[in-house]
């Protein structure tokens, strides 16, 4: 006779607690963490662009920053420094923006950097795609798979974001000393460079993510039948 | 009140794959019933449809018409949730190319379906420890799968394949990537494991060795089964490759 606890029964049993499929939060980052160790040289590569596009974008935040730092001290040998190193001042202004042409040339390298991610995903989903299989076999429901994958480019997103945004914000800095001497460093508002910071490695977090979210979706929805048999 | 009951149980299924314009008809009207506890291979050649009925049993298809039936509920009407649940705890499936996850170590891939299943890590290492060493790799937890031989492989997949106490085994061409040798080793420990703990084992193979073990054999040929042999029925002579004394 059939133990009724552990048979299924039709559609309205899948809240008993003794059918449940699941997978801890604690276990997917675990899993997700050790698949990018063991491809470690290929995740160094997929997040490389992140962290490059991420710099660029740190780099003019920052350096704007430094701008407005120094504009505030209503210094007169610091106005004529920057305006004669490219900045646009009118005689009345007191701070200074991102210019259009700076604003373009961040958005495309995000853009690029995106479509990198999404590329290196697809290709990471494509080879995959036994494990995935057989993880279905042994019961993960779709979900676990796209939660998986989640983990993975959110674990890269940050890292590589993080480091992005730092250096580009160093370079910042040392570019502004080398250009305007080491007093122009002085007068930042670090809060604002903090913020330049956080908010590019949030951006950088937000691409990763939203990079990987076709691939994982199609990784999800992949039918374990895939994982079986090689056809002849 | 029956001895022994179907575990599986397979009525007029029909399935019909679209490829482009053509249709392939991989089931033409298959009825079969596995009793539980019973050694069963499918046997048949390259395109005759056993791993299509195969993946029916397994529950990773739907039958076009017909039904299949495993302990007796309607796999098609299983939704997701239930799907997962059934390939987590009652069916184990071992499979031609190992699938063996590369990234983990034989220890982890044992424990990831009892972690599924909701085990608690340390009773699931406990248990993955047991299993390995019922398997004869005790002392090759560690180890990646690039490490092991394909026959070590497999046997890894035999215990990941238990990992839950499933009620049927779905072996899928088991011995298909192993010499003669590591593959009869396999067999004989399947047959083993699966009397000492009552599991159905159905197996779809091109292996003659596997006949020694089953108590019954499913010959199917273009979509249909051909005939149902009991052991007893079963005539074979098996020769053997071996160094010259």
């Amino acid at each position: 006779m059939n133990n009724p606890s552990t048979s299924i029964q039709g559609k309205n049993g899948h809240h008993d607690v003794a059918r449940q499929v699941a997978l801890p939060f604690k276990k997917s980052v675990e899993i997700a963490f050790k698949s990018i160790r063991v491809r470690f040289f290929r995740s160094l590569i997929t997040t490389m662009s992140l962290v490059l596009a991420i710099s660029f974008l740190s780099f003019i935040n920052v350096s704007t920053d430094v701008a407005n730092g120094m504009l505030a001290t209503h210094d007169s040998a610091f106005r004529q420094a920057l305006i004669r190193s490219g900045y646009d001042l009118e005689p009345e202004e007191n701070s200074v923006g991102n210019s259009p042409k700076q604003q373009w040339l961040v958005i495309l390298s995000l853009l690029v950097c995106v479509v990198g991610i999404v590329n290196a995903q697809l290709m990471a989903v494509t080879e995959r795609f036994r494990e995935i299989g057989t993880m279905k076999c042994l019961g993960a429901l779709d979900r676990f798979i796209l939660r998986l994958f989640l983990i993975e480019s959110g674990m890269q997103g940050v890292v590589g974001a993080g480091i992005g945004a730092l250096a580009g914000g160093l370079c910042a800095l040392a570019n502004a000393v080398l250009r305007f001497g080491f007093n122009a460093i002085t007068t930042v508002i670090w809060q604002d460079v903090a913020v330049s910071i956080s908010t590019a490695t949030g951006v950088g977090l937000m691409l990763s993510l939203v990079g990987v979210l076709y691939p994982a979706i199609l990784a999800a929805r992949m039918q374990p039948v895939e994982a079986m048999r090689v056809e002849h | 009140m029956e001895d022994t009951s179907n575990i599986v149980r397979v009525t007029k299924v029909t399935k019909t794959f679209q490829l482009g314009k053509a249709e392939v008809h991989a089931l033409k009207g298959v009825d079969l019933e596995v009793a539980t506890g019973k050694y069963i291979s499918i046997m048949g050649p390259s395109g005759s449809g056993k791993s299509t009925l195969f993946n029916m049993i397994g529950g990773l298809d739907k039958p076009t018409s017909g039904k299949v039936f495993i302990d007796e509920v309607d796999v098609a009407q299983l939704d997701a949730y239930e799907l997962a649940w059934l390939r987590c705890r009652k069916i184990g499936y071992i499979f031609q190319t190992f699938n063996i996850i590369q990234v983990m170590t034989a220890l982890e891939n044992v424990t990831l379906p009892m972690i599924f299943g909701g085990m608690s890590n340390d009773a699931a290492v406990d248990k993955g420890f047991q299993l390995l060493e019922l398997v004869g790799l005790g002392d090759r937890f560690q180890h990646k799968p690039f490490e092991l031989s394909g026959g070590q492989q497999q046997r890894v997949a035999i215990a990941r394949a238990l990992a839950n106490d499933p009620a049927i085994i779905l072996a899928d061409e088991p011995t298909g990537n192993l010499d003669l040798n590591t593959g009869e080793e396999i067999i004989s420990l399947l047959k083993q494991l699966s009397q000492e703990r009552n599991v159905t084992v159905i197996s779809a193979t091109h292996d003659i060795k596997m006949l020694n073990v089953s108590d019954q054999v499913v010959w199917i040929r273009d979509g249909r089964i051909d005939k149902i042999e009991n052991r007893e029925e079963l005539s074979i002579s098996v020769g053997q490759i071996d160094i010259r004394e």
